[in-house]
């Protein structure tokens, strides 16, 4: 049965391939380290220069799949050490890994992330590997209803991050769900507030919306601080210990186990990608195992468990790109395009019809993964040292990523202007108290939720009924009800421990 | 040795990331072609297409760059080339019969087909009507004969808007058996993977695709291509897809697979695009590559293109008429 796995080994193993997949996670950990750059350019960057060196199918797969896993590895870097998520998925990466490193500890951080991306990355490559066709089969089970009943599921979990200040959350998720109705609505074709102008058609790009809101807000808010030289509380502490410690690691075992599952499992799904992962995997560990109410403030758990998941996504993803030929993310769209290239077409068969393909990009996964920890965890140490180069080159330095990597993606201005526009707009935000997590959440999930409910009224002709016909939905919803109630419910039937309940939550 | 390992990270980081900003500044000399689209679908088949064959028959030097500008189906790429990039001489654009359509529609803002320099063609693909393999529909005929009894219950689906040219394979198989486009259950979804994925879970019934995208699905037997809109059967692995007209129905879909320039191109910069693709259509190793992508022959270009285009904008603005899509 696991032919193709042996088969494939030889494949992965051969020095040529061993080499790639090392360029491929060097590469791919530098383009997640840089905002902006992420994935999806990486290999729209290398994919023509791989086909024109004239590597076989394999080895080309091999090295973008690198770059591909690689790059969920680096983008946890400047999410923790610069509060700038590196790329989609790192975004939950902030809430717990720079509170970290403001504590001193950027070296553990980098060290316990690297450790939870491989856990969750080694989760959902056995995941493929054993149940990668099984799977399939689910994944396309999820419709448009049962993509809404996951959205309305995930907005639910997100009640759990209404924390301190509950309205400004709400407010924030609101934000975030306004700025992803901007453009060409995806079912009629009718403009919406685009205010005629034809850059606004495509709505708000993801990188520009999320370089916008953390980095260039990043960048004011050190620019406000310069002016207040004497600013303690804004100082960076000496670099403490370096490395992680075991005891630390194992602490966060259980986190890093059932993130990766979820990451898994939202990665296989159509449609969904890494920054869904990680934002389910984050609020449901909170709920899980935030007894003293510190995620948020450096939890080590807090960071292990989004790093997990969204390496676990990125690996899951490969499933129904590989099984189905339907890609998982924009990232295996792009893989799917490499491959049609070279005249392989993905699907049931390709099991058998070019093990060597199959066999040889997941062998690749697993040993481009063990690469990846090889080269993240002694590394960790020296790029906690970012932290100690001064502001007064950090922050140019940052302002000139975020410049570029915006302008590269659109070759546009208008992008460069639109992304100024929202830094302003989120460094008002986070004068104003707001956290940025929940307007990215609301902006993410909004606009799948919108496409899916309107897709799935379409199907039934606008009768609701079909958001709960299926077993799937109906389960997403209960959930979801029991996230929202159970909080509630619980302290008020125990009344015990209500006192001790509420100031927990409060 | 510590610090020496991280030296040499990083300035290997350095030189790496000092190469990517090279290759950013050069970008300018560099050939391009935009897909309006996200990656994966029609549009970047479109420019992979011209960028693999242009450099694998030496038509030029370096590897032309592809880049995504999905949004408003097309428009956004329309109204950037003719706003922002209307004399780049290195920039070709990727277009089909779906930018026609929505031409034709007023989708595409105040412009209309005139304001671009229609290039040329380099392959057509066909409509097809597909179903799932459990599907109880062997052949045309008895979809038809259910789509009749009751439309209502028989969804389509596919990777366009209501209008997009994706509708309209979908409006015209109904109008085909006198049903009305309006009556038609049509859900519009982000490209043909997600249409394709909707319809191996059974959450539509017919997925009105292209059939070069549906190439990598034929052999393992996953769906059931019903009928093809071409005018007569497809060779290769597509010899076995009865036609639509064959089986009794006057369904027909072409698309074409083109590119423009912005409307300041200067007639030179015109004229070399346009001999550069003449020269390439007739390499025998650009069949290969053109087959290779389900494409099928197709060679229109300069002045015969440009009106070919216009032609068929004025056609369909008459069949949104007759179909009531008018705006």
């Amino acid at each position: 049965m696991f032919d193709f796995l042996i088969d494939g080994f030889g494949v992965a193993l051969t020095p040529l391939n061993l080499g790639l997949a090392f360029l491929g996670a060097m590469l791919g950990t530098l383009f997640g380290a840089l905002p902006g750059i992420g994935p999806i350019n990486g290999i729209a960057i290398l994919m023509p220069l791989a086909y024109t060196l004239g590597l076989p199918a394999e080895s080309a797969l091999i090295l973008l799949a690198g770059i591909y896993t690689g790059s969920e590895y680096g983008g946890r870097m400047s999410s923790i050490l610069l509060n700038v998520p590196g790329d989609a998925g790192a975004v939950m990466t902030t809430l717990d890994g720079y509170p970290m490193a403001k504590k001193g500890l950027a070296g553990p951080a980098l060290g316990l992330s690297a450790v939870s991306s491989f856990v969750g990355a080694t989760i959902a490559i056995i995941g493929l590997t054993l149940f990668a066709p099984l799977l399939a089969r689910v994944a396309v089970m999820f419709g448009p209803a049962e993509f809404f009943a996951l959205m309305v599921f995930a907005f639910a979990s997100m009640a759990v991050m209404m924390g301190k200040d509950p309205i400004k959350t709400g407010i924030g998720a609101v934000l975030g769900v306004m700025i992803a109705m901007v453009g060409v609505d995806s079912g009629t074709g009718v403009l919406r507030y685009t205010f005629g102008m034809a850059e606004l058609y495509d709505g708000i790009d993801f990188v520009v919306m999320i370089i916008g809101l953390f980095a260039i807000s990043e960048i004011l808010l050190m620019l406000e601080h310069a002016n207040r030289p004497s600013n303690e509380s804004d100082e960076m502490p000496p670099l403490g210990r370096v490395m992680v410690s075991l005891k630390e690691v194992l602490h966060c075992k259980w986190t890093m186990l059932r993130c990766g599952l979820i990451g898994f499992i939202v990665g296989v799904l159509p449609g969904t990608g890494a920054s869904v992962a990680g934002a389910v995997a984050y609020t449901t560990e909170k709920r899980i195992s935030d007894k003293d109410g510190t995620f948020g403030t450096g939890n080590m758990r807090g960071l292990a468990a989004p790093e997990s998941a969204n390496n676990a996504a990125a690996a899951g993803s490969f499933v129904p790109m590989l099984t189905l030929g339907i890609p998982g993310s924009g990232t295996t769209a792009v893989l799917l395009g490499a491959l049609m290239l070279y005249n392989i077409t993905p699907g049931p068969l390709l099991f058998t019809e070019r093990p060597e393909v199959a066999g040889g990009l997941i062998a690749s996964l697993y040993v481009g993964n063990i690469m990846l920890l090889a080269l993240n965890l002694p590394l960790a140490g020296v790029f906690a040292r970012v932290l100690t180069i001064p502001r007064w080159v950090l922050v140019p330095a940052i302002a000139i990523l975020a410049f570029i990597g915006v302008y590269q993606l659109h070759s546009d201005l208008m992008a460069i202007y639109l992304m100024l526009i929202i830094g302003v707009f989120g460094y008002l935000l986070r004068k104003l108290g707001f956290s940025l997590a929940p307007v990215i959440l609301g902006y993410v999930l909004g606009g799948l939720m919108e496409d899916n409910l309107r897709r799935a009224l379409s199907i039934s002709g606008g009768d609701t009924g079909i958001l709960w016909q299926s077993g799937i939905s109906l389960g997403l919803w209960i959930a979801a009800a029991a996230l929202l109630i159970l909080p509630w419910l619980v302290p008020k039937l125990l009344p015990s421990n209500s006192t001790e309940k509420n100031k927990q939550g409060a | 040795m510590r610090i020496n390992t991280a030296i040499r990270y990083v300035s290997g980081i350095t030189v790496l990331g000092s190469a990517l900003l090279m290759g950013q500044v050069q970008a300018n000399e560099d050939t391009e072609c935009i897909a309006p689209a996200k990656p994966g679908g029609g549009y970047d088949l479109t420019c992979r297409l011209a960028a693999n064959a242009l450099l694998e028959t030496g038509l030029i030097d370096k590897p032309m760059m592809v880049s995504y500008m999905p949004g408003g189906i097309g428009a956004v790429a329309y109204n950037h080339v003719i706003g922002v990039r209307n004399d780049d001489p290195n920039l070709i654009v990727a277009a089909s019969t779906g930018a026609a359509v929505n031409l034709a529609l007023g989708k595409f803002g105040q412009y209309d087909a005139d304001e671009v320099r229609w290039l040329g063609a380099l392959g057509a693909d066909y409509g097809a009507i597909v179903v799932n393999d459990d599907a109880p529909w062997q052949n045309l005929d008895q979809l038809m004969e259910d789509l009749q009894t009751q439309p209502g219950e028989i969804v389509f689906g596919a990777g366009g808007t209501v209008g997009s040219q994706d509708w309209m394979k979908a409006a015209l198989t109904a109008k085909a058996v006198d049903i009305s486009p309006r009556d038609l259950r049509y859900v519009a979804f982000e490209g043909g993977g997600e249409s394709l994925a909707a319809l191996l879970g059974d959450h539509i019934q017919v997925f009105t695709g292209d059939m070069s995208e549906l190439r990598p699905h034929l052999e393992s037997g996953t769906v059931r291509v019903l009928a093809s809109l071409s005018e007569e059967r497809l060779g290769g692995p597509y010899a076995d897809i009865p036609t639509a007209a064959e089986q009794g129905y006057d369904v027909q879909w072409p698309i074409w697979r083109g590119y423009y320039m912005g409307p300041d191109v200067s007639d030179e910069a015109y004229q070399a695009w346009v001999d550069k693709l003449e020269t390439l259509s007739e390499e025998e190793a650009f069949a290969e590559l053109r087959d290779a992508r389900g494409l099928f022959p197709m060679s229109r270009f300069g002045d015969d293109f440009d009106g070919y285009v216009k032609d068929q904008v004025t056609q369909f603005k008459q069949l949104a008429e007759e179909v009531g899509l008018t705006q």
